[in-house]
């Protein structure tokens, strides 16, 4: 008597449930996912209302140790002091979130809603110069009123009054900018003067890393070989990339890294890096054997920015916040506790008063003769940026 | 009621009323709706990226011109990485069989009242991310670190030896971190053994080595075959282990899709993806067609 149970559901009707349904869902979503349709827009084709009469809000979306804070914590919670003094003077409650973490991160959480003339939730957010860029040129930034933000064309320093991108500052604001150079641990090696250093000195062999950033790495690869990183061809490019790939496969270079040099250069495990000025400044209050470099071959300058999405509702009160965030003594306190390069004018001078320590560094206040060494890196269409990004990784990845 | 029905026959009940047969796909619909959600639809958008016209942008959008090619360029760019990570996978899971072996037969056997204990220890990583757990491994492979130091001292290490950023690093991090994917699953099908088995292998004169290999390797065998499975499928696209421990000469599969999807390069992104996934689901056929345990799938 061998009789099987006969349960309701076989494995034969559900094999052919599972495949029919894959079948089905496989043929409407092939006929739903046929590509992707383009994301360019134009700030006309979405308009949207500005209710910042109305409404006193502001959504703000910056990078983590991005805004100045308190000491102590009131009920609690941590103070931004520059931006509750704004909120004073202005009476517009801002909800502050620090979700930005990668460029590209960001990108794709926006990108959907951008591409498509929807809401992201954001009124503000700041973005590295060349996402900033990009971001621009697919239509999806409006154009900020000059005649709102006053203090901006006052006092931006003049080095970042027209980068390439964005020539006349239409659709972006600076809100901290940054060098990229050299930065050694003066305990275990002696000075690097240049990037050529850094890539050929047989002591530092597997002892340094670069940035795996393409358009940092890349704009010293092609100062190297004497080619202008803001006007290049690509027969340079090839060249440079050409190089690079010779470093990587002399093993002298470590590894490619995000912010994460800090740690291996502060233990000792690399002993000098490509790095940014900002991180490096946070960590000599630390460790004081670490040393920022401005290489032979210039330096990258770069800023993150400050950009009003389509369809935010608030932008009048964006500019209200630019505004107040271009105002000297504004910025020396945000720059005192940021560590980055403030971007403006006149703040040097309101630096005395909040704190005097800082009033000389040079990786706050850049001198002259060393942003002219500085270049930014050429403004690449979505084509070539695809292309130029696809052969960096290629080659860093030996 | 009949004492017949009691012992073998059909539960007669299941096939009585019709309204049960509803039941059962009504059971299924909710899971069965999850995976088509979040299985099946991101794996055929997948399959379409992997065929978008390389030439696209997020400018432009893609659009799906069943560009074969993209598969060929991206073997022929990224093969080395490919080979890599088979390879880093296949280290991990032996590495991983030969220290999780003894472990959960230990805990199963040998343990007594400290298995539970045991068994909490081999999970209590997972309370940390798996973040923080890679980076620590940086801590302890540190070039000034104490490993380091001493296996200098040793003289197993040069004197311009380094741990950190080598193989022997993103081996052991990609080791660590999936352990205990092939420690459960030993462990549970040791547990399960009946030990008059054992006994019964010391009744008829063989000595625990033969006993071993004759009934309890045979019988962990489910284990074993889950344990390498799941170590071997997550290791073969992990990236983050590569990343933080490695250099661009240890560089994984993973690595370079996400870098590519980040580039805008989706295509190239997408034909790797669905490549290592082929692949891995080929090998894995392969694998237990020939170990001879169809059971689990």
């Amino acid at each position: 008597m061998n009789v099987r149970p006969q349960y309701p559901v076989s494995r034969r009707t559900v094999l052919t449930g599972m495949s029919l349904s894959a079948l089905g869902l496989s043929g409407s979503g092939l006929l739903a996912a046929c590509g992707t349709p383009a994301a360019k827009q134009t700030e006309q084709q979405c308009v949207s209302t500005d209710l910042s009469s109305t409404e006193k809000t502001l959504n703000f979306s910056n990078w983590p140790s991005y805004m100045d804070e308190a000491d102590e914590k009131v009920n609690g919670k941590t103070v931004l002091p520059t931006l509750a003094a704004f909120e004073k003077l202005s009476g517009i409650k801002v909800n502050y979130t620090a979700d930005v973490n990668d460029n590209a991160e960001f990108f794709a959480k926006v990108k959907d809603q951008l591409g498509a003339c929807q809401p992201t939730g954001r009124d503000i957010f700041v973005l590295t110069d060349w996402m900033a860029s990009r971001m621009v040129k697919l239509g999806w930034i409006q154009k900020l009123d000059h005649a709102k933000i006053p203090n901006v064309d006052a006092n931006l320093l003049p080095s970042l009054k027209g980068p390439a991108w964005d020539s006349s500052r239409d659709y972006s604001v600076p809100w901290q900018s940054g060098l990229t150079g050299i930065a050694y641990n003066a305990k275990h090696t002696k000075e690097v003067k240049s990037f050529t250093e850094l890539l050929t000195r047989p002591d530092l062999k597997g002892k340094i890393t670069l940035l795996s950033e393409m358009r940092d790495t890349m704009l010293f690869m092609l100062r190297i070989d004497g080619a202008d990183p803001t006007k290049f061809g690509d027969e340079e490019w090839g060249k440079a990339l050409e190089k690079l790939q010779g470093y990587v496969a002399s093993s002298q270079i470590r590894r490619f890294t995000g912010n994460d040099y800090i740690q291996d250069l502060n233990a000792g495990n690399i002993v000098a890096c490509e790095a940014w000025s900002g991180d490096v400044l946070a960590l000599q209050a630390d460790n004081p054997d670490i040393k920022f470099v401005v290489p032979e071959e210039g330096l990258g300058l770069w800023s993150d920015n400050m950009l009003v999405p389509n369809k935010a509702t608030h932008k009048a009160n964006a500019e209200a916040l630019i505004n107040h965030y271009y105002d000297p003594q504004v910025a020396a306190t945000l720059a005192a506790w940021v560590n980055f390069i403030c971007p403006v004018q006149g703040a040097k001078e309101a630096m005395e008063k909040v704190d005097p320590e800082l009033v000389d560094s040079p990786l706050i206040f850049p001198d002259e003769a060393d942003l002219a060494k500085a270049y930014g890196f050429m403004a690449l269409d979505e084509a070539k940026s695809k292309q130029y990004e696809s052969d960096f990784n290629r080659v860093i990845g030996g | 009621m009949t004492a017949l029905s009691q012992l073998g026959g059909p539960p007669a009940a299941v096939t009585e009323k019709p309204g049960r047969r509803f039941t059962a796909y009504l059971l299924l619909l909710p899971g069965g709706l999850w995976l088509a959600l979040f299985f099946v639809v991101p794996l055929v958008s997948l399959l379409s990226a992997s065929l978008y016209d390389p030439s696209g942008t997020v400018e432009t959008g893609y659009a799906v011109t069943g560009h074969w090619q993209n598969y060929v360029d991206a073997l022929q760019d990224y093969a080395r990485p490919f080979g890599r990570s088979m390879w880093y996978a296949l280290l991990t899971t032996a590495f991983c069989l030969l220290l999780g072996y003894p472990l959960a037969y230990a805990i199963a056997f040998k343990s007594g009242r400290w298995k539970n204990l045991m068994l909490a220890l081999v999970i209590a990583p997972f309370f940390t991310s798996f973040l923080v757990r890679t980076l620590s491994w940086k801590l302890l492979l540190g070039d000034n670190g104490v490993v380091v130091d001493t296996l200098k001292w040793l003289h197993i290490l040069g004197p311009d030896g380094r741990l950190l950023a080598t193989t022997t690093a993103v081996v052991t991090g990609l080791t660590y971190n999936f352990l205990p994917f092939m420690v459960l699953p030993l462990y549970a099908s040791l547990e399960k053994i009946d030990h008059r088995l054992i006994e019964a292998g010391g009744d008829l004169f063989a000595g625990p080595v033969t006993t071993f290999r004759t009934v309890t390797l045979p019988l962990s065998m489910p284990g074993v075959v889950a344990g390498t499975l799941l170590t071997f499928i997550p290791a073969a696209g992990d990236y983050i282990n590569a990343e933080l421990l490695g250099t661009p000469q240890q560089r994984m599969i993973g690595n370079d899709i996400q870098n590519l999807f980040a580039a805008g390069a989706h295509p190239t992104a997408a034909a790797l993806s669905v490549t290592l996934m082929a692949t891995i689901v080929v090998l894995v056929l392969f694998y237990v067609r020939r170990v001879g345990t169809e059971d689990l799938l």
